[in-house]
């Protein structure tokens, strides 16, 4: 195309790109979130309808203050025996993450990925739905099998593909499926769970069932068309489903703004479809569980669905193969307002005097000696690579419920080049 | 240069010689793309050529056929192969057929780019080979190198094309060519011939097929990372193979592919791809439709398993060195 406009006395039109404020080596000061104070959002009946309360979609649940007391509307009032419960899933799964990340730089697995500074996001939701609901989570919600108190060594079987692996070694690290525990087989494919999980929970009302569904999935995410059709078929048939998007500001290099973050807010996706729309501070556990809890109360009351945006951030690296001071500025992480979702509910329980430095200091001992024997014990299973651990021909179970013929033709076709090759491969 | 470095140098010479080429997708800008393929073109041609595109692969390529009846030459990146099935719709609905229905009215000169292949480990979303998905629909190119020389010169040409192009990188040969023999040490594409890469613009034509290894036992037909391991088990067996590097699906280059099997009289076919309608099949009926007194034997396919790629049985499922080497055998044993 010629660069002269075709009408030069207009004036040019110009397309916006939108840019982060901080790339490498940039000072940080995030002084433009705005960031309301804990008591300052009202809490809706849950039988209200969803577009009487739209400012809820444009501000901050929040219910810890700056005293770390919990306050205002929203506060939950749990019993100090759930606070502790809520640390202990999220101090369990940072010691996890930990774990896990090092395993894989060792070489014991193919990839991996953290949750670090988002451990509220699906621990405190997790504590305030039912352990029947069904969750749909995207790949940074350990902390739900965590919760509901799924065996880490099951879950580091599947992260090393090994010969305890549940999934038989098909699936990539961290895609867990653990559908007694309520956990849907996780998808690379980003997003495709979300209208998934609104046809489970259509299936669920239409059957007259009292269990919800909950989806969770990333800012980035939100772009996929299927958000947009989970959005609608959700809003028609007020499907008891509660969508998390989980804002952690960094869709691997790319930041919020490459969803539209610039233009709105990922709650205010929900009042175009007529939907229920919260923002929660996803770095204070009580908001979370206390906005869960709404949400999912409206669900069972047959209110339909809820979309909760968690405002957070992505403290470490989006995988085990990402480097994120190429693309953001180091300071990022510590500079986050909102804090560390560990340390704010430790200082909350320490401010009711539940809680003291040294029970924490033990609690995060014990998780790290729990990890470390999960890891031992997990690890006499094998670890990916060293060998193989699926018997070679339970490469072609579970394509179909039968093995049609030209799968068992090339299961035997397999098996041939296994003896043509001489490999100490096993057999079934 | 490496696979990434020439794919990088073609983007590089094209955006210099035409200001209507952009290059968008997911992490493609600032960061330079997760395979690093886009690094340095943002800072070189600013923030509307080279731009992050959020994350919905239906909008990307949605947005990049609108930019092309434009008038513009947009390369949109797609992250990885696996994830092109949701711009299913767009590819194939729209794109491939927007030249057709308004009688080249409008047209969508774009080139896709999308890292594919399995052997990295990456489970069953970031290693599938969907290449023959695509053939299948009328109005579409596909474009796979296999060499950082071919992987620029198609490139080039990909891009000056005026119908829309899938281009396919085969990302376990990013580095460095592979022979199928996963336990060995990574190659390197230092000192390979096809590694000497000019800086500057040259094309290699969309359509023709590369004879990668002359030979007059029989053909062997294959594309991408597959190239390499027919290469080794090739020598490894002593065959006096000829070896046709396809580089494009569509247009295939139909003359190279029947004057070699007319030549050889056997022809084996290897892919990546699930053998059940992978581009195998075509292939195969080709060569049976036009050669078939010329054959000695019946033709061979190797390709992938009918099964999702699964994760930590890959290299069961890769069709290596021991899986040509004995179909091999067979086409020569008749
Ligand atoms: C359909 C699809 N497209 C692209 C990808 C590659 N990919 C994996 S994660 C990711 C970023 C997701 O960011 P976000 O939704 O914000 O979640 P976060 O990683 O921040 O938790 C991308 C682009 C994918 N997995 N699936």
């Amino acid at each position: 195309m010629s660069e002269e406009s075709l009408r030069p006395n207009l004036p040019p039109l110009a397309l916006h790109v939108p840019e982060p404020r901080f790339r490498p080596g940039d000072p940080v000061d995030f002084a433009e979130v705005a960031i309301p104070p804990a008591d300052a959002a009202r809490r809706p009946d849950t039988s209200a309808p969803a577009a009487e309360f739209h400012e809820l979609a444009y501000t901050l649940v929040r219910v810890l203050d700056e005293d770390n007391q919990a306050v205002g509307a929203w506060n939950p009032r749990l019993a100090p025996e759930v606070l502790r419960r809520m640390l202990r899933s999220m101090a369990r799964t940072r010691a996890f993450d930990e774990r896990m990340f090092r395993a894989q730089r060792q070489g014991k697995t193919s990839f991996y990925m953290k949750c670090t500074g988002e451990e509220a996001v699906a621990v405190a939701a997790t504590l305030a739905l039912d352990y029947e609901d069904m969750c749909f989570p995207s790949y940074r919600q350990q902390g739900i099998l965590i919760t509901r108190d799924y065996p880490l060594v099951e879950m580091m079987n599947q992260i090393y593909s090994n010969s305890g692996d549940k999934l038989h070694g098909k699936q990539l690290p961290i895609m867990y499926s653990a559908r007694d525990t309520g956990f849907f087989s996780i998808s690379g494919n980003l997003t495709t769970q979300y209208p998934q999980a609104v046809g489970w929970a259509m299936a669920s009302a239409a059957k007259g069932d009292t269990r919800i569904a909950a989806a969770w999935c990333g800012e980035g995410s939100t772009a996929e068309g299927d958000f947009h059709s989970a959005c609608t078929f959700a809003a028609v048939y007020r499907a008891p489903v509660i969508f998390n998007v989980v804002n952690n500001q960094w869709a691997i290099s790319s930041f919020s703004g490459f969803a539209g973050a610039e233009a709105t807010t990922f709650a205010a996706r929900a009042i175009g479809y007529g939907i229920a729309g919260l923002r929660v501070d996803g770095n204070d556990a009580l908001a979370v569980y206390a906005a869960t809890k709404w949400a999912a109360e409206r669900a069972r009351t047959n209110q339909g669905p809820t979309l909760i945006e968690h405002f957070t951030y992505r403290a470490e690296g989006h995988s085990t193969s990402d480097d994120p001071s190429q693309y953001r500025s180091a300071e990022e992480a510590t500079a986050w307002p909102l804090g560390d979702p560990i340390a704010r509910l430790k200082a909350h329980l320490v401010a009711i005097g539940e809680w003291d430095d040294e029970r924490h200091a033990a609690m995060d001992r014990e998780v790290a000696e729990e990890v470390r024997a999960a890891q031992k014990e997990a690890e006499k299973n094998g670890v990916l690579g060293h060998g193989l651990h699926q018997p070679l021909d339970s490469l072609f179970d579970g394509v179909f419920e039968e093995m049609p013929w030209h799968l068992r033709e090339q299961q035997a076709q397999m098996l041939a080049e296994e003896a043509a090759s001489g490999r100490p491969w096993a057999r079934k | 240069m490496n696979m990434i470095q020439a794919i990088n140098s073609a983007l590089d010479v094209m955006m210099a010689r035409d200001p209507d080429v952009i290059v968008m997708g997911e992490d493609v800008g600032y960061f330079g793309g997760v395979f690093r393929a886009t690094a340095g073109l943002q800072k070189k041609y600013g923030k509307t050529r080279v731009f992050d595109t959020p994350i919905t692969e239906t909008g990307i390529v949605g947005v990049a056929i609108g930019m092309g009846a434009y008038g513009l030459r947009p390369v949109p990146e797609i992250q990885f192969a696996d994830y092109i099935y949701p711009a299913l719709d767009q590819l194939v609905s729209e794109a491939a057929r927007l030249r057709y229905r308004s009688a080249g009215e409008f047209i969508a000169p774009m080139t896709v780019r999308s890292p594919f292949g399995g052997g990295i480990f990456g489970g069953q979303t970031h290693s599938q080979s969907p290449e023959g998905i695509f053939t299948h629909v009328s109005g579409i190119k596909t474009v796979i190198p296999s060499t950082p020389y071919d992987a620029k010169g198609l490139l080039i040409a990909a891009i000056e094309d005026n119908d829309p192009v899938l281009f396919f990188e085969p990302k376990r040969i990013y580095n460095g060519p592979f022979d199928g023999h996963w336990d060995r040490p990574a190659k390197s594409w230092a000192g390979h011939s096809a590694a000497t890469v000019p800086t500057g613009y040259y094309r290699v034509p969309l359509g023709k097929a590369a004879v990668v290894r002359p030979g007059e036992a029989l053909t062997i037909l294959a594309y991408g990372t597959m190239v390499h391991v027919c290469q080794a088990v090739v020598e490894e067996a002593g065959v006096d193979a000829e070896i046709l590097d396809l580089r494009t699906l569509v247009p295939l280059d139909i003359e190279a592919i029947e004057a070699s099997v007319k030549k050889t009289g056997r022809c084996m076919i290897v892919h990546e791809a699930t053998r059940t309608s992978g581009f195998g099949a075509e292939l195969s009926a080709l060569v049976q439709e036009r050669c078939f007194y010329h054959l000695e034997a019946p033709i061979e396919r190797v390709t992938g398993f009918d099964t999702p790629y699964p994760h930590s049985l890959e290299w069961a499922y890769f069709p290596g060195p021991v899986r040509i080497g004995e179909a091999l055998k067979k086409v020569m044993r008749t």
